[in-house]
């Protein structure tokens, strides 16, 4: 009998859809992150009130100029001011990002739950899924820009299209083994519909998981986007995105290294502080990594 | 069994006053002063419900405790008089495996999948003496013989997973033997083995015993397992011990009122007096059921098992068939066939007398509320983010009842079940095992259903709930006149709720007929077998006295 569980406390307590955040666990760097994550956002949000100056307009006579009271974080090569151009970037950084989890969530969580279900329909879906892990997604950007045209939708789906597959495969996998669980068994035999079994026993037990992935997904579409924009294959030129700053600020990169290092500092602090905060989600979430992390 | 083969003047393990309490900032009491002396070569049993501490103090004397849940708040274990609780990490870790050692329930979780047994019977003596690889190896083919496996030489070559439960066991043994340990802490060994297994085992461990002389600390929720293999007993509750005797002593004159209740919680072998059938209406018709489960592949030869073959059973409004059979029998298949949550391969299923085994997904629908299952582990058959209600309305909104309806009949149905009406608001972790299963039957009832399948539906619960869900499950049936195909590996259980029994072996029921009649003057070789493995068979329980040894079951094979 179960002996074995004499040993272990109460079982988590768990709210209906969203298992609990026990908000105490969060570690300093975690803290931090989210510190760190709120400032982008809100830069992103007020980005017409914080930024000094309009950030794609140019004036030849301020070229290059350093850090001023003007200029906060000086000039670039067509006289624009960083920093404003630098908050704006955070808007399409976030865009980007966030797009990029929601619609690869939203598209492969219903793909992943029909193939965890159907034998049939898995064979096929994860084949079609294998084809597009495949591609390399940057090659498939620059391919997908060339082809529509250089603009923020474009790029999303670029960026979008190869993290579906890995959504899809984490799904089928929770599906895989909470469908094995009585309760879903229980739910078949009181005559509940198959959508309805899905969306009220199996959607749920996906949550945690999504949760930790889409901040993974998010951090790296946020990378890929300054990619493609460093890469000429990203959002308009005109558009101001730290890898387009990045990218213009290259050429005079030695006589000016500001140009390149504001852009790359908050980039990689956006990036850190997403991945913390997503590794934070996982230990939070999974019971198993909790129980070790309390026996510091 | 009765007398131990002991000089009583050196205990090999002495716990004296053990409290353990839960760390963390409100420290829960765990063991409330454990003290227990176990001689050399004398079994003592530690029996008690889920939740008493046994484990607990078994984890103690090993030093396992799990450091960031539980600690030693005071007390001693002296291991032959060396006090382990002050032991040093090093000096414990050598002290396992040479002075004691442990085997577990579950043989499978405690190997290692990835390395032969035999290597890793030899890891012991790799870590623990330095004799040669040669003459480790022959220590080790010499203690595989030693308990009984067949085959030696192969048998030391496989991986876990080649082997039975039995097998798994068997090595656990060995290697928790090698070293000729002075204590053998035994926590559930037999309860995930069948009982012929576990009977062979529990030989096992006597035989080993008197050779090697070894102490056992054995731990079990098994009265008859007691019966069987203890010298002395010690019953747990709470935490505390509260009652210690000999074997005889406590099975015949048990002084606390506890170990009455679970002593007469043990259902008795004798079946139940037979019932009048109230109805000639054969509400689910089993004929020639095959379920056939086949393995393809494109590279190998298509490779088929039969889990069921020509299964025919027949069960009328308001009786219990029960079918009984070791794990792999196709005990459960036959039922989730039943139940159409597997399809069957060929035979058919009458509901009512509407075959059911041939229709559509949707055609099924309105016939699937007429029979309903309860599963065997109430913890994970309750789905743990929706609440009581709404894992009991969940059916009957399905089948068109409005919201409001539902909600007032799950609150009756709860209250039947013994539970308060306020508990449908919660949630399934806020309930015991055995409240839980009563939920799980609400939910069944709720349907309204002429068949309850109910498979290994009390397997998990304690003895005491055990019988308190049997009751209930007996009083419902008074009461909606529901046919009950009830699962069950246990004997005991079989026979007291059981009108009929089939007993399946290898996907075939090899003995079907009135419970009288089959446990009683069991006519096949295999039937008897189970009825003599049956741990504890030579006791009546409740009644505090040995059976006398000419009942029809006990006279065989003695």
């Amino acid at each position: 009998m179960a002996t074995s569980v004499e040993r272990r406390v109460e079982p988590v307590v768990r709210r209906r859809f969203l298992p609990t955040i026990d908000v105490q666990g969060i570690g300093f760097a975690a803290t931090l992150a989210s510190i760190c994550l709120l400032i982008i956002i809100l830069m992103g949000i007020f980005a017409p009130l914080i930024a000094t100056h309009d950030p794609i307009l140019m004036d030849p006579t301020q070229r290059l100029k350093p850090a001023s009271n003007a200029f906060l974080l000086g000039t670039d090569a067509y006289g624009r001011d960083l920093f404003s151009r630098i908050v704006y970037g955070a808007r399409i950084s976030l865009i980007v990002g966030v797009g990029a989890a929601i619609i690869s969530v939203a598209i492969g969580l219903p793909l992943g739950l029909l193939a965890g279900f159907f034998r049939i329909l898995d064979a096929i879906l994860m084949r079609i899924m294998d084809g597009l892990m495949a591609i390399p997604s940057i090659l498939l950007a620059i391919a997908v820009v060339s082809l529509a045209g250089a603009s923020l939708w474009t790029v999303l789906v670029a960026i979008t299209i190869p993290e579906i597959p890995r959504v899809v495969r984490l799904v089928r996998s929770v599906v895989l083994s909470a469908r094995e669980e009585p309760y879903v068994e229980a739910a078949i035999a009181v005559g509940s519909s198959l959508p309805k079994v899905m969306w009220r026993h199996l959607v749920p037990n996906t949550l945690a998981p999504l949760i930790v992935q889409g901040t993974y997904i998010c951090a790296s579409a946020i990378l890929i986007e300054a990619i493609l924009s460093f890469l000429g294959a990203g959002v308009g030129t005109e558009t101001p995105s730290w890898g387009n700053i990045m990218s213009e600020g290259r050429v005079y990169f030695q006589l000016k290294p500001s140009l390149i290092f504001w852009p790359g500092l908050v980039l990689s602090i956006c990036i850190l502080s997403i991945n913390l905060l997503g590794d934070t989600a996982r230990d939070l979430l999974d019971p198993r990594l909790k129980q070790r992390g309390g026996e510091k | 069994m009765s007398e131990p083969i002991v000089e009583q003047s050196v205990p090999v393990l002495r716990i004296e006053d053990l409290t353990v309490e839960t760390s963390g900032a409100r420290p829960a009491p765990i063991l409330n002063g454990i003290s227990l002396e176990i001689g050399g070569g004398e079994t003592v049993c530690l029996v008690g419900e889920s939740g008493s501490g046994k484990s607990v103090t078994s984890l103690a004397t090993m030093g396992l405790l799990p450091k960031s849940a539980l600690a030693v708040c005071q007390g001693h274990v002296l291991l032959e008089g060396e006090d382990l609780l002050r032991a040093s990490a090093a000096r414990l870790k050598e002290l396992r495996a040479t002075r004691m050692s442990m085997i577990f329930q579950e043989p499978m979780t405690a190997l290692n999948p990835v390395l032969t047994v035999g290597y890793q019977i030899e890891e012991v003596l790799q870590a623990h003496s330095n004799l040669s690889s040669l003459e480790q190896r022959q220590l080790v083919m010499e203690m595989m013989e030693h308990v009984h496996l067949p085959d030696v030489k192969r048998i030391h070559g496989s991986y876990p997973h080649q082997l039975s439960g039995g097998q798994r066991q068997r090595i656990m043994i060995a290697m928790a033997l090698i070293l000729r340990p002075k204590l053998l802490i035994a926590d559930e060994p037999t309860t995930a083995l069948d009982v012929t297994t576990q009977r062979q085992i529990l030989k096992l461990i006597r035989e080993l015993q008197s050779e090697l002389g070894t102490s056992v600390l054995f731990i079990t929720h098994d009265m008859g397992v007691v019966a069987d293999i203890a010298d002395r007993v010690c019953v747990m509750h709470n935490g505390r011990i509260v009652e210690e005797g000999s074997t005889n002593a406590i099975l015949r004159t048990p002084r606390q009122d506890y170990t009455r209740d679970l002593l007469t919680a043990v259902p008795a072998l004798t079946p139940r007096e037979p019932r009048n059938e109230t109805s000639r209406e054969a509400i689910l018709e089993i004929v020639d059921l095959v379920k056939i489960y086949s393995t393809k592949s494109l590279f190998k030869p298509r490779r088929e098992t039969v889990a069921a073959e020509k299964v025919n059973l027949m069960l009328r409004r308001g009786r219990t068939l029960g079918i009984v059979g070791e794990s792999g029998s196709g005990k459960s298949t036959v039922a989730r066939c039943a139940m159409r949550l597997i399809e069957p391969t060929s035979g058919s299923i009458r509901v009512g007398g509407q075959e059911i085994s041939n229709l559509s997904r949707s055609a099924l629908h309105p016939y699937r509320k007429r029979i309903q299952m309860i599963f065997q582990d109430p913890n994970r058959s309750l789905n743990p983010r929706l609440t009581v209600g709404e894992s009991i309305t969940e059916g009957p909104v399905n089948y068109g009842l409005s919201k409001s309806d539902a909600i007032a009949k799950a609150k009756e149905l709860l209250e039947l079940v013994g539970l308060p009406a306020d508990a449908i608001d919660r949630h399934p972790h806020q309930f015991s095992g055995g409240q839980r299963q009563r939920i799980a039957i609400a939910r069944a009832l709720a349907m309204e259903p002429d068949v309850l399948v109910a498979d290994e539906a009390v397997s998990a619960l304690d003895v005491s709930v055990q019988a308190q869900v049997l009751d209930l499950l007996d009083d419902l049936q008074e009461r909606f006149k529901v046919a009950i195909l009830f699962i069950t590996h246990d004997l005991r259980v079989a026979a007291q709720i059981c009108d009929d029994v089939a007993v399946m072996q290898n996907g075939r029921v090899i003995e079907y007929g009135p419970a009288e009649r089959v446990l009683q003057y069991p006519q096949q070789e295999y039937t008897r077998e189970l009825l003599d493995a049956a741990p504890g068979k030579g006791w009546d329980f409740p009644n505090f006295r040995p059976l006398p040894a000419n009942t029809p079951t006990g006279s065989f094979n003695q």
